[in-house]
């Protein structure tokens, strides 16, 4: 682990796309993690003599920086506290879809039999049914809220990890020093998690990269649907669903949670691919 | 060729099985009670609640209820409505062309756009425009597109109309409501040209622009990035420089000698759009107010319509898989590689 870490390291070093992709997300974890001091209001507090503010920059004044929504609250501290929930609910959901993922993914390479069959069919189900669709009819299942946002996301998310590991675990089996420790009397629980395992976790750390991605899109596309986070959670999609009827009058309402999670979405990616380069060469881009 | 296909065909057998098991599943594990949605408020005594469920099938085991629920599949039967009392498989295809003319546009969007700025950016390697359109390209990959569709409304609707309003697109619906267009196949564009109204088709067309760019450009945007590697790729191959060492014109050998081969694994990438396509549809005609599927489903869990959503879901998955399925078996008729994989 500690060699995939260094690895990841060196990666960085020659891909400025990449590392300028860490930088913006780890100032975005910051900014996440420091809300409570940074944000200059409280994201629900609603100032009823400033209702639709614009920005400083259109005339608008120092008290509200973004400007202000339809109910008076303040947009930067609003986007400040939404970093914290899109970051936190992409996190959960990977988490949530890379445990169970990783273990299937083993299970079905150690067992070619039915086990194999059974994860390999369910896996081929929840691939055919288009991800932000699966995601709805979860959460129509659970009802609407962050804590469903995530089970639902991470269920859209599960089959990549199992497809990866399975394939990358059935490829390391054959290799030498598997069979060597097999010889050795390993049991198949040590091949699986501590032999193998660890070698699939390049493929794995990459999937969960840009995993991460599309969970803090899919979040805030059930929060724009209404489905997701509820009001007055301060959520990037949640607040641009409630910008539309003002997209005439207050524009920032509209560019302004859009471009947080474009760049947050776009930083990740950056960081992704240049993983993906760094750890798995097969899968370069020729470029 | 014969044996491959049905060897594809099997294996797809399972997974429309599962669909179906998942379909039925979540009928199951939404909330409420059927028969006090049915009733309602009418709700009179036990007697008539158990006569309800005997009549729903209800009251039988839940692998029973299952058998009956593939049979009606069969016979095409997904239910009726809970709203509106209508089967939900006619409100499901009175809908889907609009589904259908909109994902085929951005389709033809990205494929267009993707192969254009691809190509663009494999013959400028290295250059400020081939830096330029992969820099675009994933910020058109990493792209929410519901802000996108928004943007877009706010250049076309609010800034064109002020600036240049013979240049402003409608942003919503798929026909200006001056027309009358009697729905003959339900796709608009033939609609519009079958009827007899002048303009209507123009006004079809100005509609679809912006849903489709708009819907298109995550797709577009894995086209070009494809398209460009693949090119690369051709590009450096032997066939391609013995090409250019004949002297041929460059464009003869981009166009026609490196593209034919580059182009196989972009054949790829779009069969994989295909369900990304009818998932953003959700998203698109949501923000473009388009009455198709995708807002069809959206309402349908805002007004607790179950078997419309269990139907919609079932549907949109089965014609994923027979794309995917479709897909596969071009392929092995284009590259024998793939039919006799242990060749």
């Amino acid at each position: 682990m500690g060699g995939t870490l260094r690895e990841v390291a060196a990666g960085l070093r020659g891909r400025p796309a990449a590392a300028a992709g860490f930088v913006v997300l780890v100032l975005l974890v910051a900014v996440a993690l420091a809300a409570p001091w940074i944000a200059p209001h409280d994201p629900v507090e609603q100032f009823r003599d400033a209702l639709l503010q614009p920005p400083v920059w259109s005339g608008g004044s120092w008290r509200f920086p973004l400007g202000t929504d339809d109910l008076g609250r303040d947009v930067a501290s609003r986007l400040i506290w939404g970093a914290r929930v899109s970051l936190a609910v992409g996190l959960a959901a990977i988490v949530l879809a890379l445990v169970p993922g990783v273990a299937l993914g083993l299970v079905a390479a150690f067992h070619p039999g039915w086990p194999a069959q059974l994860i390999g069919r369910s896996v081929d189900v929840l691939v055919a049914v288009p991800g932000l669709l699966l995601a709805i009819a979860v959460v129509a299942v659970l009802g609407p809220g962050l804590a469903n946002t995530v089970i639902a996301i991470a269920l859209v998310m599960l089959p990549p990890f199992v497809r990866l590991v399975r394939a990358s675990a059935i490829a390391e089996q054959a290799k030498e020093y598997v069979v060597a420790s097999r010889l050795a009397g390993a049991g198949r629980l040590r091949l699986m998690f501590d032999t193998v395992l660890p070698n699939c976790a390049a493929p794995v750390i990459v999937q969960a990269t840009l995993g991460f991605s599309s969970a803090v899109l899919e979040a805030a596309a059930l929060g724009f649907l209404g489905l997701g986070a509820q009001p007055p959670t301060p959520e990037w999609g949640t607040m641009l669903s409630t910008s539309r009827d003002y997209i005439e009058r207050a524009s920032w309402l509209v560019t302004l949670p859009g471009l947080a999670i474009l760049v947050t979405v776009v930083a990740i990616n950056l960081l992704g691919d240049g993983l993906r380069d760094a750890l798995d060469p097969r899968l370069k881009d020729h470029g | 060729m014969i044996r491959f296909a049905l060897g594809r065909l099997a294996l797809a057998v399972p997974t429309v099985l599962g669909i179906t098991l998942l379909a039925f599943a979540l009928a199951r594990l939404l909330p409420g009670d059927p028969v006090e949605v049915m009733l309602g408020e009418r709700i009179a005594d036990r007697q008539t609640y158990e006569q309800q469920l005997a009549r729903l099938g209800l009251d039988q085991p839940l692998p029973l209820q299952y058998l009956h629920y593939l049979g009606r599949l069969a016979q095409g039967d997904l239910g009726l409505s809970m709203v509106n009392r209508r089967p939900v498989i006619d409100e499901f295809l009175a809908l889907f062309p609009a589904t259908i003319e909109l994902a085929l546009c951005a389709l033809l969007v990205s494929v267009v756009g993707g192969v254009a700025l691809g190509t663009l950016a494999a013959v400028r390697r290295g250059s400020w425009i081939d830096q330029g359109l992969m820099g675009l390209s994933i910020a058109g990959h990493s792209m929410p597109i519901y802000w996108w569709g928004l943007l877009v409304i706010m250049f076309f609707s609010v800034w064109m109309r002020d600036a240049f309003p013979a240049l402003a697109l409608p942003v919503s619906g798929r026909l200006d409501i001056a027309f009358d267009v009697v729905p003959v196949t339900g796709f608009m564009l033939i609609d519009t040209l079958l009827s007899d109204e002048p303009g209507a088709f123009r006004s079809a067309v100005r509609h679809l622009v912006l849903p489709s760019l708009v819907l298109g450009t995550y797709a577009l945007a894995m086209v070009a990035r494809m398209t460009r590697s693949s090119l690369l790729e051709t590009l450096g191959q032997d066939f391609v420089r013995a090409a250019r060492a004949r002297a041929l014109p460059p464009w003869r050998v981009v166009g026609l000698h490196a593209m034919r081969s580059a182009l196989i694994p972009v054949v790829t990438v779009i069969g994989l759009q295909v369900g990304g396509l009818l998932g953003g549809a959700v998203l698109t005609e949501t923000i473009f107010s388009w009455p198709g599927i995708g807002r069809w489903l959206v309402d349908a869990i805002y007004r607790r319509d179950y078997t419309a959503l269990q139907g919609g879901l079932l549907l949109v998955a089965l014609i994923v898989i027979a794309v995917n399925l479709l897909v596969d078996l071009l392929y092995g008729a284009i590259d024998p590689r793939i039919r006799h994989p242990r060749a």
